[in-house]
């Protein structure tokens, strides 16, 4: 009994060791942009100042705050994500839905088709992407040469209300594994009640599919949010957070007339992305115990 | 009247209706935005694109974009064996540490909740605005060079040894010269592999969730130990999603934006080379994903252990 006691110690502190220095890896440049955020330019050529700003200020914040506009494109990106995961929610569950409980025989393909729609690189279709929706026409109702859609949220609302859009392949699969592994007496109690196949969706479906919604739903406005390379193709001219990051140091440098130094850029290109990931963290904080149960709960796995 | 109107149709044809109802959206959507783009985009890469103000033209030039990526270009097959050769350097070890963090997590321990936090912060993290700038980030340089006597460029290996006596502890351990060079590359690129891993530790640690613990119970009884139900029960039970995470890590490396070829490809488009050579390009990537895709999955499911 003693042995064993002294075994699991050892396990116990090599276990604990192990989490620390990979939780430390993980934290480490968090920390190190975070502490730097606060730094003044001299600190950093100073051999002295490791982790603990000799110069304390919050001017690097109060700069990235106005020249990121923070409080207009902090507004634009969350309710253009909230939006977008919204689409991108209908349309997956409900094709998802569609490929777990009906029997068709087109089911199969349909599902190879939205795995493929992940396999290919993006920057094949994005570009011919680009033209359709610079020339925008539909056969019969929309004639040629088109509309312009670029600059603004239509080709992104197109893409994710017929589940097109970045990864979602990825959330069909899930839709499709949770549906698939849910009990079918429930469904069928509906149906015999005279309900039809969407409101047996709707009603019957829907409340018990809680776990696998949130995962889409988060994955979904997390890469919505943190999106640079679609959205700086179709719409480069949006005052989103990611875009105005990229920017924002320069646009500072350009109204103080000067010109600063590479690591001086650096410090406030971390001062932004703090700013930029905070709204990220706090989400997190508030949905990471429902996030990871539920992924536990969903059966992404099958 | 429900009841009348449900039985005009057979529960076969009712059903074939509703499931094409379901899926039309992504029907729609597919052949608009992803089947329609994909055949123009090797239409485009055989010809000259010229945009003019009433649309845009294609002039037919045959394989010269092909031939022009392949042969004239200089970087291109370049980036493209570099990227080949850290993709079979990353993804094995993504797969092992991703596995090993899913095990670890899996326990009962003090402070799980907060590995747990920890661990998946990077899936929320992983912008590719943040990762751009990092790799022009002179105070990640900065800082990782001044702490590079604590190692932590190293990762957690360079706290307890430097790369030199990892390199002579290997040597002595009389393990291959190839390996020991590849563990030593790995172990340089910790941080980055275990960045990388966030969605793949979660499908293994939902994978873990899902053994019914009644397996476990039977082998314990049998007199198994915790070394033989591994490798009997938790290994062949998680094997499947081996293969999912192989293929989903290997499509990840390879479409990240932050990858420099697609990176190298985007600027392309848009001077450089042009878009038809951007297009060729692309293909040419693509190709080469698939067929790599095909190999490994093919390999890899024969050994795998399916339940149903």
């Amino acid at each position: 009994m003693k042995r064993k006691h002294v075994i699991g110690f050892v396990i116990g502190a090599l276990r604990f060791l192990v989490v620390i220095s990979i939780c430390y890896v993980i934290l480490r440049p968090l920390l190190a942009k975070i502490v730097s955020s606060f730094m003044m330019e001299r600190d950093l050529y100073d051999q002295t100042v490791k982790w603990i700003p000799r110069n304390f200020t919050w001017e690097n914040y109060k700069a990235m705050y106005v020249h990121m506009k923070y409080l207009t494109a902090l507004r634009n990106s969350l309710s253009f994500s909230l939006l977008i995961a919204l689409l991108q929610l209908a349309s997956c569950t409900l094709v998802g839905y569609g490929l777990a409980r009906f029997r068709f025989p087109a089911a199969r393909l349909i599902f190879a088709l939205a795995i493929f729609t992940l396999i290919v690189p993006p920057q094949i279709i994005i570009l011919p992407l680009y033209l359709n929706f610079r020339y925008f026409s539909i056969p019969f109702v929309l004639p040629k040469p088109g509309i312009n859609l670029l600059d603004s949220v239509w080709p992104f609302v197109f893409m994710a209300a017929s589940g097109t859009g970045f990864n979602n392949g990825l959330f069909i699969y899930i839709m499709r594994q949770f549906f698939k592994n849910s009990p079918k007496s429930l469904e069928e109690a509906a149906y015999i009640d005279g309900a039809n196949a969407m409101q047996t969706f709707l009603r019957v479906m829907l409340p018990g599919a809680v776990p696998a919604l949130v995962i889409v739903f988060l994955f979904a406005f997390v890469w919505q949010y943190n999106d640079y390379f679609f959205t700086g193709m179709y719409w480069p001219k949006a005052v989103l957070l990611s875009h105005t990051l990229d920017t924002a140091a320069q646009g500072y440098a350009h109204a103080l007339g000067t010109h600063f130094q590479g690591h001086y850029i650096s410090l406030l290109n971390n001062t932004g992305m703090i700013l930029f990931i905070l709204p990220l963290l706090i989400l997190f904080g508030f949905t990471q115990r429902y996030f990871i149960e539920s992924v536990e709960r969903t059966g992404i796995v099958g | 009247m429900k009841a009348k109107r449900g039985s005009r149709f057979s529960l076969r044809t009712r059903e074939a209706i509703n499931g094409h109802l379901f899926t039309l959206p992504f029907v729609i959507g597919f052949i608009a935005m992803f089947l329609y783009p994909f055949i123009q985009s090797i239409m485009f890469s055989l010809s000259e694109l010229e945009i003019s103000t009433e649309g845009y033209k294609l002039i037919w030039v045959g394989l010269d974009n092909y031939y022009n990526a392949l042969f004239v270009n200089a970087e291109y097959p370049r980036l493209l064996a570099e990227t080949a050769l850290q993709m079979l350097r990353d993804v094995p070890l993504i797969l092992v540490f991703s596995f090993f963090a899913a095990i670890l997590l899996n326990q009962r321990f003090k402070g799980r909740l907060f590995a747990r936090v920890v661990f998946f912060l990077p899936v929320i993290l992983a912008a590719d605005i943040i990762m751009r700038m990092e790799s022009a980030d002179y105070i990640s340089a900065f800082l990782d060079a001044s702490l590079a006597e604590e190692a932590a460029v190293q990762g957690t290996l360079g706290t307890i040894f430097s790369r030199g006596q990892l390199v002579s502890v290997l040597m002595y351990m009389k393990l291959p010269q190839q390996l020991v060079t590849y563990i030593v590359s790995g172990s340089e690129q910790i941080a980055t592999i275990i960045r990388s891993s966030g969605v793949q530790i979660l499908i293994f640690l939902a994978g873990l969730q899902s053994i019914s613990p009644s397996l476990f119970e039977v082998a314990k009884i049998e007199g198994a130990t915790g070394w033989e139900c591994f490798w009997m029960i938790t290994f062949p039970m998680l094997s499947p999603l081996i293969v999912t995470n192989i293929v989903y890590s290997i499509i990840d490396f390879f479409t990240i934006p932050s990858n420099p070829l697609v990176d190298f490809i985007k600027s392309n488009m848009f001077g450089g080379a042009g878009y038809g050579v951007a297009m060729a390009m692309s293909w040419l990537y693509f190709v080469f994903i698939a067929l790599f895709l095909l190999l490994t999955a093919g390999l890899i499911s024969r050994k795998v252990v399916y339940m149903e």
